[in-house]
Order: structure tokens, then C-alpha cells, then sequence
């Protein structure tokens, strides 16, 4: 029978108080934790997709919808532009770019979207495949880790688009071409995970309506089937430009620069350098062409600026919460002394120091401290596997309870002294216990 | 073996006690006697280090308590003192063995619980080692607290008012008690009281006047 079993009995022999105790107190440092896991792994996430991409181009609107559309694929795109006037940024001898990834837009399988492009953007995000291979011919599409693995699609499947972003099978393309599935990537930490990558002329042919193009104005509830008799137009369009491939775009027998009449949504642009052209390039095309340009690192800072007041109002809550429990602990432990007196004053007949009797009601308040610590991890972990698991459209942020911060060590110790400085006042009535006069009386 | 020597003390700014030289050999019976006001539980503290004295001595087996004073005391009155209160206290959130537990480990000495099952067995109320102390009757409560002053086999046994509470026929049992279980563990018996059915029967008689 130590002091820390002591403790421990003394705690547990009045369950209500510390049970109230201890959930205010994991409540609090659960709240914490949980704010700094969602904020470090939406920063990571987020840092992560940015990676490489200095500027995106798409038709004009908010430059922060273009961002999430095209890099995040959180938004509806701001529209489409055209690939004649976009053509410059899309050849590969343009003197100021590295690397541009097209991307048409518009369509989506289950909420995952799918994104016509060429092959830089799985050579972008460093993914790898893992079984089949890449797409090449239309309605071929390879798919991200996460999609394989949540909707368990194999190579050979095939499915149907939806309109739209949204799971809603009102919109589904079911009269034009399925979609099949000829190959998976292996899993990167990137929003590639969740995507179905196919070449532009898939999402060309299955809305190929007239003027070809794809449907980017998601945000419009456009019933868009019907006319399914034009499904074999870029075939034969397809079929038409065979004379003129002259490289390794397998996909596309026409560089996709030179389909002038045809329509994109965005392109990612990665610089050569970084310099004071680079710097004005996004200006210059926003002053004198139809299309915007947008820096995306910088319409992400501004967006996680705003983003930061409701973490602040979050964070100052918790900090109410811990401050609350702080003064239950004291409360509880302070009124445990009024009715503990006769049995501390005992202690110290029977050899306690008051050394003993003040690292007794310590312990206490660190136990409590531990436990409500523990709980609230757990509570944040849990919170934030669950949030990942259960709620779908969190599902492209990657969250995961699994991974742990140093900062939550830093959060223990701060568990401590709160622990500690509850425990204090009372370890010290406690220490000064009278045992003459307390004995005396009863 | 338990001596004390002009002992005198003094609440902060109030009048001085003094009280008479004892001297009690080992494994005696002692009755302390003493209308209320006269200092008698003034003196059993000091006998059991739980007060220190102004001046003066109190010798217990050569060892002068009113020189230890602290952790020291503490240890010494742990180890070598156990005292019965009039009204016995528990720690409610143990057991009536981890009570018993706890006053060997706050002691310094080896947990034991079989002899401490032997002393509940022997006091009659073994039956109770794992019940809360709150569920014992008042009986029953005293029983444990003699119980827990014998645990440590002390040299010397305090009772503050140990059956002043109680009706003749507990008077009689709890007096039996105390003197057989001192005896068994050869201790020094002192009984403070004001209680007039014990004079008959101890005859060493110590007593304090107002």
C-alpha cells in the first residue's frame, strides 16, 4: 500500500467527482489535441498537393475557386477556357515553363473525380502504378489508391460518370460511353489518390454535344444526357489525325496544344525558375487575355489566414474547458480535504510526514491529469480516425488518427502542471494538518 | 522504560501546563485520571509525539522524544507508538486490511498481511479484513483501531477516552481487550480517562490536576 495506490484508492472511492473531473479535463485536451491534428494535417495535405505547382491557368472567376478546383478538386471549376487560347502555356518550348498539366474537368464517379489529362500529372506527384498500366485510348481510365480501395474497383470494371461532383444518379452519363478501369496507382499522400485519370477526349466524347467540350460548370444543375447517337464523333475525328503523331503522347494522336477548337478547364504550371518574368507572368495573362492565372500558395495562405480565426475561437475554447476542469480538480480535491481531515491527521499518528500526506493529494491531482490526458487523446485520435472513415467528402483530406504529435507530448506535460497547480493549494492545507487540534475535537 | 521528566507546554500565549513525572515500566498497566479541562489529552499527545513539549523530557526505551522532532518524530511514533482514539478514523477509501496495511507501510516496516489476518482473527473481526470501515458497526470500528495500534508490535499503547462512549458491558470488554492484547505484544499500557468504572481495575493511577 504505497502513496500512489493511496492515491489511486482515494479516487476512485469517490467515482462521481472524478469522473466529472476527468472528462472535463479530456474534453479539454482532447478539443486541443484534435485542433492541432486537423490543423497539421490539412497544412500537410495541403502543402503537400502544392507541391511543384507555381501557378494555375483556367477561365476567369475567383482565383481561390480555381485553386481548390484544379489542385485540391474540392471546388466546382470557374469554367472552361480554350485550348486555342491557351495553347502557348501548353507547348513544351514555351521559354519560362517546366512542366503544364491540362486538365478537363467536369465529371465524377462516386464523388471521386475524374480528370482528363496527359501523363506529366502521375510523373507530377511521383505516383506510381501498381497494377495495369496508364490510359491510352479514350474512356480508359487509371485510378487512385484510395478509390480502389474504398469503392473496389478492379482492373476491367467499367462505370458510368455523373455529372457534376456530386453522387447523384439523376446526372449520370449512362447513355454515353462507360468508363474502364485499365489501371491502379499505388498510394502517394496526394490528391492523386482520389482521382480517375483519363485523356481529355474521354470526357470530350462522353459530352460531346455539338461544340466539343467539357462540362465545367459543375455548379449548374444541367441534366446534360441525351443525344447519345454522337458517341462515335471523336472516334472518327480521332481516327482523322492518325497521320499526325510525331511523339510519345500515345494517348492523343494530336498534341493536345493543337486541338485549338476543343476546351480545357485548368492547367497546372510549373516554372523553369523562379524569377521577375515568372513573377508577372500571372499578372500579364490576367491584363491581357481572357484567361486567369492564379499563384496558388498565396490563395491558399489567404484562405488558411480566414481559416485561422475559427481555429483561434476553437482553440481559446478549449483553453476554457481545460481552465474549468483545472477548477474542478481543485474543487473536488479541496472539498475531499474537509472530509478526509480526521483520516489525514491519522496518517500522521501512524508515521506520516506531512511531506507524505502533501504528495499524497499531488498524486492525486496528477492522476486525475493522466487519466483525463489519456482519454483525451484518445478521444481527439479516435475523433479524427472517424472523421476520416465516416465522413466521405473528409475522406480526400487523408486524415488519420494514427499518427502522433510531438506537440501532444508538449500538450502532456502542460496536462501536469495544470494537474499539479489544481493540487497544490489543497496538497498544502493537506500538508499543514493539525493533528493535536483535529484529533482533540473528535 | 516510558519516563518523563518536568515536562512542561504551552498553547501560543495561554496559560502552562505541567505535568507530573511519570515512570512506567514495560508492559505495565497505567490509568491517567483527570477532570475535562486538566490536560489529559494534552499529555497523551505529548506522550505520543503528536505535540512537542517546551521543556522537559519524555523518554521512551532511552530514546528522548522531545529531541526528535519532523520526519524523525514522525518515524519513531509510527514504529514504536500506537495510539486508540475515543472515536476511531479510518481511511475510508481502504479496506480494514489496507488500513491496517498502511500503518505498517507508513511505519517503515514490511507489509504483512497474515499477520495482519491474525490480529483482525484475534480481535473477532477477521471476517471484516476486506470491508469498508464505514460498514462496521461503532463496536466493530474500535475493535480495528486496537487492531491497527498493535500492528507494529509498539513498545507503548495510548487509549485517549477508549470506552467513555461505550455501555458497561463494551466498557468491560474493551478494557479486557486492551490489556490482553497489550500483554501479548509486551507493550506499555496507558489508559487516558475520566471515566470512573476503570478505576477499580487498574491500579496504577496517574492524575492531573487542573
Amino acid at each position: 500500500m504505497n502513496i500512489l495506490q493511496l492515491s489511486w484508492k482515494n479516487l476512485i472511492n469517490k467515482p462521481l467527482s472524478m469522473l466529472l473531473s476527468i472528462i472535463l479535463f479530456a474534453l479539454g485536451v482532447g478539443l486541443v489535441s484534435l485542433i492541432m491534428l486537423l490543423n497539421k494535417q490539412l497544412d500537410q495535405q495541403f502543402a503537400r498537393n502544392l507541391e511543384g505547382i507555381d501557378m494555375v491557368i483556367g477561365a476567369k472567376g475567383s482565383p481561390l475557386q480555381l485553386v481548390l478546383s484544379s489542385i485540391y478538386h474540392l471546388d466546382a471549376p470557374t469554367g472552361n477556357i480554350n485550348i486555342g487560347e491557351a495553347k502557348a502555356f501548353l507547348r513544351p518550348e514555351h521559354p519560362l515553363i517546366q512542366k503544364a498539366i491540362p486538365l478537363s474537368l467536369g465529371d465524377s464517379y462516386q464523388g471521386y473525380r475524374i480528370v482528363g489529362t496527359t501523363h506529366t500529372i502521375v510523373e507530377h506527384y511521383q505516383a506510381e502504378i501498381k497494377t495495369g498500366t496508364l490510359w491510352a485510348a479514350p474512356l480508359e481510365v487509371t485510378i487512385g489508391s484510395r478509390l480502389a480501395e474504398r469503392e473496389g474497383l478492379k482492373i476491367g470494371d467499367t462505370f458510368f460518370s455523373t455529372h457534376g461532383l456530386d453522387i447523384n444518379e439523376d446526372l449520370e452519363h449512362d447513355d454515353a460511353g462507360a468508363f474502364q478501369v485499365v489501371g491502379i496507382l499505388q498510394p502517394s499522400g496526394t490528391v492523386i489518390d482520389q482521382l480517375i485519370l483519363t485523356a481529355p477526349e474521354s470526357i470530350w466524347e462522353v459530352h460531346d454535344h455539338g461544340p466539343a467540350s467539357p462540362v465545367a460548370d459543375e455548379s449548374e444543375d444541367g441534366g446534360e444526357s441525351g443525344e447519345g447517337a454522337e458517341d462515335h464523333e471523336h472516334d472518327a475525328e480521332h481516327a482523322d489525325h492518325d497521320h499526325d503523331h510525331d511523339h510519345d503522347h500515345d494517348h492523343a494522336a494530336v498534341p493536345l496544344q493543337e486541338q485549338v477548337d476543343k476546351d480545357i478547364t485548368a492547367i497546372l504550371v510549373q516554372f523553369k525558375a523562379r524569377n521577375a518574368m515568372t513573377l508577372n507572368l500571372p499578372r500579364t495573362i490576367n491584363e491581357n487575355t481572357n484567361l486567369m492565372a492564379a499563384n496558388p500558395s498565396y490563395e491558399i495562405s489567404k484562405l488558411f489566414d480566414q481559416l485561422g480565426l475559427g481555429e483561434q475561437v476553437l482553440r481559446w475554447l478549449a483553453y476554457i474547458i481545460v481552465g474549468v476542469s483545472f477548477l474542478s480538480i481543485f474543487i473536488s480535491l479541496f472539498n475531499s480535504l474537509k472530509d478526509r481531515k480526521y483520516e489525514l491527521a491519522i496518517m500522521r499518528t501512524l508515521g506520516a510526514s506531512p511531506e507524505t500526506l502533501f504528495l499524497l493529494i499531488i498524486l492525486e491531482g496528477l492522476l486525475l491529469a493522466v487519466i483525463g490526458y489519456l482519454l483525451g487523446i484518445l478521444f481527439s485520435h479516435v475523433g479524427i480516425e472517424l472523421i476520416g472513415q465516416l465522413v466521405k467528402k473528409a475522406d480526400r483530406y487523408g486524415f488519420t488518427g494514427m499518427t502522433f504529435l510531438p506537440a501532444e507530448g508538449w500538450l502532456f506535460l502542460g496536462a501536469l502542471f495544470v494537474g499539479l497547480l489544481a493540487a497544490i493549494i489543497p496538497a498544502w492545507q493537506a500538508r499543514q494538518t493539525d493533528i493535536h487540534d483535529t484529533l482533540a475535537e473528535g | 522504560m516510558l519516563q518523563t521528566n518536568q515536562l512542561k507546554f504551552a498553547y501560543s500565549g495561554e496559560n502552562t501546563f505541567t505535568f507530573p513525572d511519570i515512570n512506567c515500566e514495560r508492559g505495565e498497566h497505567w490509568l491517567l485520571l483527570g477532570q475535562s479541562g486538566s490536560g489529559k489529552t494534552t499529555f497523551l499527545h505529548l506522550l505520543g509525539g503528536l505535540l512537542s513539549p517546551v521543556s522537559g523530557a519524555i523518554r521512551l526505551e532511552g530514546t528522548d522524544m522531545a529531541q526528535l522532532s519532523g520526519p524523525a518524530l514522525d518515524r519513531f511514533r509510527g514504529r514504536h507508538i500506537g495510539i486508540i482514539f475515543q472515536k476511531a478514523h479510518f481511511v475510508n477509501a481502504l479496506t480494514v486490511g489496507e488500513n491496517l496495511a498502511l500503518a505498517q507501510q507508513l511505519a517503515g516496516m514490511q507489509t504483512d498481511y497474515r499477520r495482519i489476518a491474525k490480529l483482525l482473527d484475534r480481535l473477532n473481526v477477521g471476517h471484516k479484513i476486506d470491508s469498508k470501515p464505514d460498514r462496521l458497526s461503532v463496536g466493530e470500528q474500535q475493535r480495528v483501531a486496537i487492531a491497527r495500534a498493535l500492528v507494529n508490535s509498539p513498545e507503548l499503547i495510548l487509549a485517549d477516552e477508549p470506552t467513555s462512549a461505550l455501555d458497561d458491558e463494551n466498557c468491560e470488554q474493551v478494557l479486557h481487550l486492551l490489556t490482553e492484547q497489550a500483554e501479548s505484544v509486551k507493550a506499555t499500557l496507558l489508559i487516558v480517562t475520566h471515566d470512573g468504572r476503570l478505576k477499580d481495575k487498574i491500579s496504577k493511577q496517574i492524575r492531573l490536576n487542573s
